[in-house]
């Protein structure tokens, strides 16, 4: 891919982005309490006497949450730590309730790893992953109820986050965003993280920093809070901005932790960082170290299910797809669960061209998710083996594939009832031919001057005799010896 | 008969089993004898109503003849164990207003064995302190007094519950103990107390000190009394991650054996400081002779990281505190001073809810893990502290515990210790077991020449109560200590 | 290592302790001295000495992931200084 610069007055620049991402834990309780993690409950509903922070309540861990963590580590084909360490980080916040955040920081349960990024052009690129550790969600804090008021929410204090470091190896907006998605992919094919940008289960900070080509890596800011694709590849670009005037203006660009404005389009200093970088890290004396066997790791291992890129590699290998159309399956873990349904025991390529034209097609004008198909992949299965065994013509199936996305019904009972069902008996197929050519005579006589290009015309003529239901197959054999 | 309010708790199971008294008089007894000694200014909510209730379901129960471990015997409660719909202050200004909706599990456990609750008793805030001056509610007296009649300090933290026993106001106490606190006032008062092994009592529901320090364990004026009510308060809680999963073996079955045949006892020579006073090193001696007298051998150990043992604690124990009190910021519960800006809001309630002390440790605590400092401290004093630990493994494979003073001093008077390092030497003796983890005992043993207690210390190998509770039996037993009470 | 008064402002920054500045020279002295008394841990040899911060010896143990907890916003809420529609108040923070 090219490089992205952005242009200043007298230089271009790189830009070094490393991002932050911090994935909710799918689980039922919270990372050292036992209430709910459910969202969209009454305020301070899911809050326990932990959560709250009061006095003399202690922090128990959630087994399942290192799970979560660890089988993320290894979709990240990273190193699990057999020892880590839970540290408090302290700093005073109204949706704080310890006045620290139990999280890690020496000693994180996952180490470094990779992940592949791939592209619309077909290129890829490793993207380093620095750490992976576990640490608690705060509270919420409301800013718009009171006019001088914050109302505060502990419903999500104490859910479990899994914080994913990148090493600052992404180099475009485009990257980072490919980044996310391949992120967010891997952690909902595990079922460690359902990805919910709208809901805040997958939330990003960004290392910005900017350099002329070949000088060390400038000075970077942290854009915090970040809760859509699109919002981190736009503040990197505004952020990336506004440092190149600033060094182009001679100023020295500051380390800071900067909020991004999407209405303005710019990033602005966060207040409430001014004087917040000691954050006092000690070993949280509540909780002694982790320690996980090899059996732990083993078990969690052998139960991993195949990831996106794994499964790329099978669309190819096993079913023959194109790399685009293996990618583009194999992105969501809905796509690619709705394809192996689909095709079980079908032609796989005749099944991913259904699904990424017609039903993606249909589904985008409708603004549906594949999860809301009317047409279940069972459904689309069913449709795509009529076409094989030559039930039905590809035309037709197009209008009974539509009549399937607006009704729901199945192929089969569509079939039947307006009798679709593809003509190939030979007799009658041969039957219309005579007809046709009888009526054109003199377009056979064009066609045997040399004029190949009406062959598809009397074909036309044929399918349109039959509505459309005659086998086309087989009326192109019976033309083509009969004109010929 | 011996008036009710000076006999043991064993003598009271005894008589409320043979009829001699009910639960109801024994209740009345220790809620009269508490407002008898409200000039002490030993509890910071006083519960005569919750007591007189309980006792009697308890009478039911002895009538019944299915009556529980604890039934009929009213102990007062360390205003440090969260209480349900009881005031629970630390003895803080910060909480002075606030009821939790729940119970701790040490004193649920004694609830659930018939305990009954006479009411919360002060001690320094938040356990900061080795004199109970600096409870937001004013000092305790100890109910002990020096010839000339000045007014001495109780100890502290928990000076509240050493009073209360001392002075016949309550058959037990419950205690914390981070560096001593337990043990030093307890000697100051001429009562008995232990701070078992760290993670014997679950700190589910106590306010939080020092985190990898705090240990909760009974008051009592003898060590029976203390077994028994350790009985009742040890056990796994999986509430608590630092809890030992561990079998609670009787503590009371070593408390009636004085054979000390093939036992060692551990004097470590550096426990021989400059400024002790010299009664104190008469006492310690003599309690080696009633051992050896008793068959034990007597050993002389070395612990030669003792005299860091101190600086590591008022590393240690700050930063863990500066950051266990950050939820105290006037959001959630606790005073709150009003301001307009959250953060001034936090400095203001923070400001005016903490008392000196609490604020002088939460800005070393701050301090030695800010940036920079960290290494320097805080890693430094943890690396200290496993060579403490190292120096009583040693000395434990040689001798099965360790005898010593509890305290340098006999108590001393009220407002007399201004400096804080002076104040902090109090807890010498004690503070080199808190690190370590280890079970110790504080056993009045003696008199000072003014007339006022001084307490052994035995310290035992991790979660060898028993040992702790059998060398605490037999000095016990020898020095005929004449309670108050 | 010297502590003045900046420093005991800083720290009371963080640590959110409102001090009056006529309070600020006594503290530094105070803590001053307590510090330098720390210091005597620098005589220790500790290299190669890990350092030790929970003595239970016990193993971390781990809960089951199930709901077991919460439900009691009103209990949650009980010794609230302020407090409106279920939710803590605090005084506008503006970012």
């Amino acid at each position: 891919m090219e490089k992205f610069l952005i242009n200043g007055e007298n230089d271009n620049f790189e830009i070094v982005v490393g991002l932050e991402i911090h994935a909710q834990v799918n689980s039922q309780a919270k990372l050292f309490s036992g209430s709910s993690t459910k969202f969209g409950s009454k305020p301070n509903e899911n809050v326990s006497l932990v959560d709250a922070a009061m006095p003399g309540m202690l922090p128990v861990i959630n087994k399942h949450c290192i799970k979560q963590a660890v089988k993320s580590g290894l979709g990240l084909r990273a190193k699990i730590n057999k020892f880590s360490i839970f540290d408090r980080k302290n700093y005073f916040y109204a949706d704080l309730p310890q006045g620290y955040q139990i999280s890690q920081y020496s000693d994180p349960i996952v180490g470094e790893g990779n992940v592949e990024i791939n592209f619309p052009d077909g290129t890829k690129k490793n993207i380093g992953i620095e750490r992976l550790h576990l640490e608690q969600d705060a509270g919420k804090s409301l800013h718009d109820q009171h006019p001088s008021k914050s109302y505060i929410d502990l419903n999500r204090s104490g859910v479990a986050l899994m914080e994913i470091v990148s090493k600052p190896d992404i180099t475009s907006p485009d990257e980072a965003g490919a980044f996310i998605k391949k992120i967010r992919s891997i952690l909902r094919f595990l079922d460690t993280c359902d990805g919910n940008m709208e809901q805040g289960s997958l939330r990003c900070d960004v290392n910005v920093s900017v350099r002329r080509a070949g000088e060390p890596l400038g000075t970077r800011c942290e854009i915090k809070n970040l809760n859509s694709v699109r919002f981190v590849m736009m503040a990197i670009v505004s952020e990336a901005k506004r440092q190149v005037e600033e060094i182009e203006n001679g100023n020295e660009i500051i380390q800071e932790t900067r909020l991004f404005d999407s209405d303005k389009l710019e990033t602005r200093p966060m207040r409430s960082k001014e004087n917040a970088h000691d954050y006092r890290y000690f070993p949280d004396p509540d909780l002694m170290p982790l320690e996980l066997t090899d059996d732990f790791i083993s078990n969690i291992k052998s139960s991993l299910p195949l990831l996106p890129d794994e499964i790329r590699v099978k669309l190819v290998n096993d079913f023959g797809l194109s790399d685009y159309d293996a990618s583009v399956i194999s992105e969501e873990k809905e796509t690619s669960d709705y394809f192996f349904i689909a095709t079980e025991g079908k032609d796989g390529k005749l099944v991913s061209n259904w699904l990424t034209t017609e039903l993606f097609g249909s589904l985008n004008k409708n603004s549906l998710s594949i999860n809301n198909s009317p047409i279940k992949p069972k459904q689309l299965g069913e449709l795509v083996g009529f076409i094989s065994d030559g039930t039905i013509s590809g035309r037709i199936a197009k209008d009974i594939f539509a009549e399937m996305f607006e009704t729901g019904s199945d192929a089969s009972s569509i079939i039947d009832e307006k009798g679709l069902k593809q003509n190939s008996n030979s007799e009658d197929i041969i039957k219309m031919i005579d007809n046709v050519i009888n009526n054109n005579q003199d377009k056979v006589n064009e066609y045997k001057g040399g004029k190949d290009k009406l062959f598809g015309f009397f074909v036309g003529q044929v399918m349109k005799d039959s509505g459309g239901k005659a086998n086309p197959k087989m009326v192109n054999e019976i033309l083509k010896a009969k004109l010929n | 008969m011996t008036e009710i309010t000076k006999k043991t708790i064993l003598e009271i199971k005894e008589g409320l089993k043979k009829r001699d008294f009910s639960a109801l008089e024994v209740t009345k007894a220790f809620i009269s004898a508490s407002e008898k000694n409200k000039n002490l200014n030993i509890y910071n909510t006083f519960t005569p109503e919750k007591a007189l209730e309980s006792s009697k379901i308890s009478q039911q129960r002895i009538d019944r003849g299915e009556e529980r471990l604890l039934d009929g015997i009213p102990i007062a409660i360390k205003d440090l164990f969260c209480t349900k719909d009881i005031l629970t202050t630390a003895s803080s200004k910060i909480l002075s207003n606030f009821i939790p909706s729940y119970e701790s599990t040490v004193t649920q456990k004694l609830w659930d064995a018939g305990a009954l609750m006479l009411g919360k008793v002060s001690c320094d805030e938040f356990a900061m302190g080795s004199s109970n001056e600096t409870s937001c509610f004013g000092n305790v007296i100890n109910p002990w007094s020096k010839r000339n009649g000045k007014n001495l300090s109780p100890g502290g933290s928990s000076g509240g519950s050493s009073s209360v026993v001392s002075s016949g106001s309550a058959l037990a106490a419950t205690g914390t103990d981070t560096g001593g606190s337990i043990r030093q006032p307890v000697a100051f008062c001429g009562v008995t107390g232990i701070k078992p092994s760290y993670g014997r009592c679950s700190r589910w529901g106590i306010v939080a000190f020092a985190s990898s320090l705090d240990q909760a364990g009974p008051i009592t004026k003898t060590v029976s009394d203390s077994a028994l009510m350790l009985n009742v308060m040890s056990g796994f809680d999986d509430k608590d991650s630092t809890s030992a999963d561990l079998d609670v073996p009787d503590f009371t079955q070593t408390c009636n054996d004085f054979k000390l045949d093939k036992v060692k006892i551990g004097i470590p020579k550096e426990y021989q400081i400059d400024g002790m006073s010299p009664e104190i090193v008469k006492l310690w001696q003599q309690g080696s002779e009633w051992l050896k007298d008793r068959g034990a051998e007597i050993v002389e150990v070395s612990l030669p990281h003792t005299k860091y043992a101190l600086p590591t604690y008022y590393v240690i124990a700050p930063a863990e505190a500066s950051s266990n009190l950050a939820r105290y910021d006037g959001v959630r519960y606790g005073l709150r001073n009003s301001q307009d800006n959250l953060d001034e809001l936090y400095a203001y309630s923070r400001g005016e809810g903490f008392g000196y002390e609490v604020q002088r440790r939460i800005l070393i605590g701050t301090y030695v893990l800010s940036a920079g400092y960290y290494d320097a401290y805080y890693r430094k004093a943890q690396r200290v502290r496993n060579l403490i630990i190292q120096d009583f493994q040693k000395a434990f494979d040689k001798v099965d515990v360790l005898l010593t003073p509890t305290t340098p001093t006999a108590a001393f008077e009220l407002g007399s210790q201004l400096d804080p390092i002076s104040m902090y030497m109090n807890d010498v003796f004690t503070v080199p077991a808190s690190l370590a983890g280890l079970p110790a005992m504080s056993v009045p043993s003696g008199l000072s020449e003014d007339g006022l207690p001084l307490g052994l210390q035995i310290i035992g190998n991790q979660f060898d109560e028993n040992s702790v509770l059998k060398i605490a039996a037999n000095l016990e037993n020898q020095a005929s200590f004449p309670f108050l009470n | 290592m010297p502590i003045d008064k900046d420093i005991v402002a800083k720290v009371s920054n963080l640590a959110r302790i409102k001090i009056n500045n006529d309070q600020l020279s006594t503290i530094s002295n105070e803590l001053e001295s307590v510090i330098e008394w720390i210091d005597t841990l620098n005589e220790v040899n500790t290299n190669g000495v890990e350092p030790i911060a929970n003595v239970s010896g016990q193993k971390l143990p781990l809960r089951e992931d199930k709901v077991t907890d919460g439900g009691y916003s009103e209990k949650i809420l009980n010794n609230a200084p302020e407090k409106e529609s279920g939710f803590f108040v605090v005084p506008k923070v503006v970012e």
